[in-house]
């Protein structure tokens, strides 16, 4: 499914002293079945951009199409659904919330879909085998290692089974050889038709060879969107 | 599509728990604070409730008007030959005369409420007495009772009986004995009375009967049994509205404690808020998880609460209350009212303690769920 952003401004605090212009009219395009990456320091808008485009915050101006759907201007209600069906994220501080054990924070996304609690727990417990988690089903996510509880954050993402994959600095928290292997399951990922969106100031992340096109921002703005196999 | 609904919200109310359970020193708190405010509301409205129920079954069985004499604004006795002065008024099925009287007994600082009863079987010297008596003069069938005259004189009186413990509510200070050994005890007169009572047929003509006594006797007064009722009713209220003002700073407390719980939302509840929001969950998911949230806490606070008050009540006598509600009595009875629940009441009960709580906790909710995600999470 084609991303196209036209346009896109965010401003936060607008009329206000504090007024932030965080993205000043960016226009790009994410082909299907790719992993793209923004890259850029931190307050580059590169996040808040990744947000707009997963429906998790909206463009002050401009125009973001997913597929031949506009979804900038969409109300709150639908825009729950195509977040729903269309995303699935993984956050910087993985977002797990604490107390539930890992089977639970895996199957949240589903539950209001009301979907039988048997084919539930089925699915989160194939993902969980899929990404070698499923010893630690019935543990609560505050026992898992770093490495652990992001593998948790990818399950939870991929329980509604979405075609786009986003996530927001997922090496930050982890070193090298986790990195690696985030890097490898993003591939898999990529391998099963997934299009994947990472936003990352981190070499090893965006000079994967993993990483389809890099998207390099500054200052709310696009300085390069170049395909790396054409760079 | 409605297994589809009712799963979602078994899942909802599921990670309702989990939350509850997840904050558990938070929610156990806050549940302990609702009980103590619902029980100690619930505890007032039932007790006064249930005693205005009592007054009203126990003149159910008293006469439809007394017949008072009156002398210079006070209650004075009435002189017998007033019966035969009523004459056959239309309406009246029965009239007597009635005697009785207070004693202060200095012993134990109370004061009993002498009546006369004619199911004594030696008339001048045995007495049947309530069970407040009893227990305060630590007295037995068979054992004696000495009460003074006006003048000094002493009299002993045998325990013949004790009163139905059922109607200890009315009868603790309750002292029967015979109408000779009243006038003899209280030095009144043969051909007197204290008062004089009399039964009317049709309910509807008790007015007019009265109507037709003060033309008669103008110097009686006649005391309808409604208005007795309605004197009951306005004391237990006006005791009911003092200890409502009594307990206002303790509601105001748990107002402004709800308030602030509900209204500042920790960082973690909007953090959480925000995450379910970004895996998927609508603003109405969020809401309806947070409606059972606030249902459940303040259901249950509101049942273990209005469970306890009605055992307190109706199993404890409401021993936390009974100085304010029962009035002066030294003799507290130990009774058990008539267990009885109005759905009025309770429903407005519910209405004030349930429903501005989970009002209090949805805006909030509301506010919060409706920012974008990625603002709530920043």
């Amino acid at each position: 499914m084609l991303i196209q952003l036209t346009d896109i401004k965010k401003v936060f605090n607008q009329g206000k002293p504090n007024e932030f212009w965080a993205i000043q009219g960016v226009s790009l395009e994410f082909e299907p079945n790719r992993v793209s990456c923004l890259k850029g320091a931190s307050g580059s808008g590169k996040t808040t951009l990744l947000s707009m485009i997963g429906c998790l915050s909206r463009p002050t101006s401009g125009r973001i199409q997913l597929g031949e759907r506009l979804i900038s201007s969409l109300p709150e209600r639908f825009l729950t659904d195509v977040r729903r069906h269309t995303f699935g994220f993984i956050f910087q501080r993985f977002n797990l919330i604490p107390g539930l054990s890992v089977l639970e924070n895996i199957m949240l996304p589903a539950y209001p879909l009301g979907l039988p609690y048997k084919r539930l727990v089925a699915t989160a417990q194939h993902l969980l085998h899929q990404f070698n988690l499923s010893t630690k089903a019935d543990n609560p996510v505050e026992w898992l290692s770093g490495g652990e509880a992001q593998r948790v954050a990818i399950c939870r993402a991929l329980i509604n089974d979405p075609q786009i994959l986003i996530a927001d600095e997922p090496t930050a928290n982890l070193d090298s050889k986790l990195s690696y292997e985030f890097m490898g399951l993003i591939d898999e990922l990529r391998q099963t038709g997934k299009t994947i969106l990472i936003t990352s100031h981190d070499p090893e992340v965006f000079d994967s060879a993993v990483v389809d096109r890099v998207v390099e921002m500054h200052d709310g703005v696009v300085l390069d969107s170049s395909l790396k196999d054409v760079t | 599509m409605m297994w589809l609904f009712l799963r979602k919200q078994k899942y909802l109310i599921d990670f309702t728990l989990s939350s509850l359970l997840r904050r558990k020193g938070k929610s156990l708190g806050l549940l302990a604070v609702y009980i103590l405010i619902v029980f100690m509301l619930a505890s007032v409205t039932l007790f006064t409730h249930a005693l205005r129920k009592e007054a009203g079954l126990m003149l159910q069985a008293s006469p439809e008007i007394i017949v008072q004499r009156m002398q210079a604004g006070r209650h004075a006795l009435i002189p017998a030959d007033y019966l035969q002065r009523i004459g056959r008024l239309r309406g009246v099925t029965q009239k007597e005369g009635r005697l009785w009287g207070y004693y202060y007994d200095p012993a134990v600082k109370a004061n009993y409420t002498i009546m006369t009863a004619g199911q004594v079987a030696a008339p001048l010297t045995e007495i049947i007495i309530g069970t407040g008596i009893a227990r305060a003069r630590g007295l037995a069938v068979g054992d004696y009772l000495t009460l003074r005259s006006q003048n000094g004189e002493a009299f002993s009186f045998e325990i013949a009986a004790l009163l139905d413990e059922k109607s200890e509510l009315v009868s603790a200070d309750l002292l029967l004995m015979s109408p000779q050994a009243f006038r003899r005890l209280f030095n009144v007169p043969e051909g007197v009375y204290t008062d004089l009572v009399l039964s009317v047929r049709n309910p509807r003509e008790v007015r007019k009967v009265a109507e037709k006594l003060t033309l008669q006797l103008p110097d009686t007064r006649p005391i309808l049994r409604e208005e007795v009722l309605r004197t009951y009713d306005s004391v237990f209220s006006w005791r009911q509205g003092i200890l409502f003002v009594l307990l206002t700073g303790s509601i105001l407390a748990f107002v402004i404690f709800a308030w602030d719980k509900a209204s500042g939302l920790s960082a973690e509840e909007r953090r959480e808020i925000g995450i379910l929001k970004a895996v998927g969950w609508e603003t109405a998911d969020v809401m309806r998880m947070k409606f059972w949230e606030g249902m459940i806490i303040s259901l249950s606070a509101f049942m273990i609460g209005y469970l306890a008050a009605y055992a307190h009540v109706f199993y404890a006598s409401a021993s936390l209350f009974e100085p304010v509600l029962k009035g002066w009595a030294v003799l507290y009875p130990q009774f058990r009212l008539t267990p009885f629940v109005d759905g009025l009441q309770l429903a407005t009960l519910l209405f004030f303690t349930v429903l501005p709580y989970i009002v209090a906790t949805i805006i909030p909710i509301w506010r919060t769920s409706i920012t974008d995600p990625d603002a709530v999470m920043r």
